[in-house]
């Protein structure tokens, strides 16, 4: 028989098969846990968009933008001095994020919480005396705890951003009369934001749930909120299923913003070219439908 | 006493390696200078220095009489401040190897970048010399193009277009063809040619044997970080007097 008419056969797929009736199997399980376990469900549903509940959710979110914001900040700022020709920043930086990487968050969080005790007022070099305790509310010092320490890792995601830029970027920009720090903020920076994105988006992801820290020092986020419910009515587990589902809905929320801010930063990098563009054109519409 | 750039016993180091040495060169207000010579003789390092994006490390290199990266001070010169090189290098246009265009700005946008937003001229009058510019290099219907969407030549050419718009009082060209696949050489070359013909003053580091003994007014042969032999380009490549230069010649043509 001629070589070329055999036919192709298509084997049955056992082990996909396998691996689905186990999975099925699993999911099923986990389900009927809950279904028979004490789990009073209208509990759940009851708190789930109750006033209270709803201002820890309100406070979870402003703590990890203004946590991610001053973080942001503070890491670009420290990355940059890290990469500098002055000795006396690069060794700030590096003291900077041994300090607050090596310590853990918790920690950081308690020790601005407790400020008052070392330092019973605050001033600018005497002028504008503060005591202490009033300005270093649960929000400020979770403010300052968070964002400060997550200013040391976002360093570090920053600096390898900067780093996957092309050195002839910066000469380019040089050669037409910007300064280092001008061309690091109009040229480099934003090809580096194709690299540091996807991690930001993952550390914003972690700051999110990062939060419930501040609980300890009293600032009224999701899973203090819910704590005050349940030890008023000794519903634990509904209650922190509430919690639970609210931390999903962020997150989720957050990774879909951060598919369209990391399409925003690869602009110019031919996947928009003239070759390219029927595909990257079809999976658009195919995302879109 | 019309020399746009002057190189004064220059030299340059990198830690215990010596890059530059005693190096001189004045090239002249419309003059066409093509520095030639085997790899790692120092031609790119010295079109860096002039360019300040390398400090020196003895002698001296003007600008149009402006002394480059330093204040003189009696008998001392006083390096100048980020801002004020930056200022200095308005004057002097570099073309990279490898284009470095800005991969996140247009074409357009690359030509406007200098002049809009650092030397703050007028957005209007910028954009219509940026775009009689790309005309030039024959790359008007590009204007909206993405650098990542161009070939290399026509990179390069955009690249050509993005330094002339800062009107600068001299254009560097480190090896502009070296990077390029053999049949886009030409379309870069004849850019530079038709600019050399324009009377700007050009120092061009090139293996392009053939451009130079057309274009140049003068043909520099460096060897080891050092000026051996300068020239007109029937000296130096048609009927080569200096032996070293003869067997580099012979070598690469």
């Amino acid at each position: 028989m001629d070589v070329g008419r055999l036919k192709i056969s298509r084997p049955i797929p056992y082990r996909q098969i396998a691996a689905s009736v186990l999975l099925f199997v699993f999911l099923a399980f986990i389900i009927h846990a809950f279904w028979v376990g004490q789990i009073e469900w209208h509990y759940v549903s009851g708190y789930l968009f109750s006033a209270p509940i709803l201002r820890g959710v309100r406070g979870t979110i402003v703590m990890t933008i203004c946590a991610m914001v001053i973080g942001i900040l503070l890491g670009t700022t420290i990355a940059i001095m890290r990469m500098s020709a002055n000795p006396a920043l690069r060794w700030a930086a590096t003291g900077y994020i041994w300090l607050f990487r090596g310590t853990p968050a918790l920690l950081q969080l308690l020790l601005w919480f407790n400020l008052a005790l070392i330092f019973p007022t605050i001033s600018l070099f005497g002028f504008f005396p503060v005591n202490t305790v009033e300005v270093m509310t649960p929000f400020v010092a979770a403010l300052l705890g968070l964002g400060i320490q997550q200013g040391a890792y976002t360093a570090e995601v920053v600096r390898s951003g900067i780093l996957s830029v092309d050195r002839g970027q910066m000469e380019a920009a040089q050669s037409i009369g910007m300064t280092k720090l001008r061309a690091m903020l109009t040229i480099v920076l934003p090809q580096a934001m194709r690299v540091i994105v996807p991690p930001i988006g993952n550390e914003t992801i972690g700051m999110v749930k990062l939060t419930s820290l501040a609980s300890v020092i009293q600032y009224s986020e999701v899973l203090r909120t819910v704590g005050d419910v349940y030890y008023a009515n000794s519903r634990v587990i509904e209650l922190l299923i509430v919690a639970g589902i609210w931390y999903m809905v962020i997150v989720t929320v957050l990774s879909t913003g951060q598919s369209y801010i990391e399409k925003y930063f690869s602009k110019g990098w031919g996947r928009a070219a003239p070759a390219v563009k029927p595909l990257a054109d079809g999976r658009a519409a195919m995302g879109a439908a | 006493m019309a020399s746009i750039l002057q190189a004064i016993h220059v030299q340059k180091y990198y830690g215990a390696f010596q890059a530059l040495n005693d190096v001189s060169l004045s090239v002249d207000r419309g003059e066409v200078a093509c520095i030639i010579g085997p790899s790692g003789s120092g031609k790119s390092t010295l079109l860096r220095c002039a360019s300040q994006l390398e400090g020196i490390d003895g002698g001296v290199i003007t600008v149009d009489g402006e002394i480059a990266g330093f204040r003189r001070s009696g008998d001392t010169l006083v390096p100048l401040g980020d801002s004020q090189i930056a200022r200095q290098r308005q004057n002097v246009g570099m073309v990279f190897q490898r284009f470095n265009l800005f991969p996140h700005r247009s074409v357009l946008e690359n030509l406007l970048e200098g002049p809009v937003r650092v030397q703050r001229r007028p957005a209007d009058e910028c954009r219509k010399e940026a775009l009689a510019l790309l005309e030039r290099v024959g790359l008007a219907a590009k204007a909206t193009a993405y650098p990542n969407e161009l070939s290399g030549g026509q990179q390069q050419r955009v690249a050509i277009a993005r330094a002339l718009a800062m009107r600068p009082k001299i254009l560097l060209f480190d090896e502009p063809t070296s990077a390029l696949d053999p049949e886009l050489v030409g379309e870069v070359l004849s850019v530079m040619k038709e600019l050399a013909r324009s009377g700007m003053t050009m120092i061009v580091v090139t293996h392009e044997i053939a451009f130079c003994r057309e274009v140049a007014d003068r043909v520099v042969f460096m060897d080891a970080g050092a000026i051996i032999a300068t020239g007109s380009p029937e000296d130096m490549i048609v009927r080569p007097q200096n032996p070293r230069v003869a067997s580099f010649i012979s070598a690469v043509l």
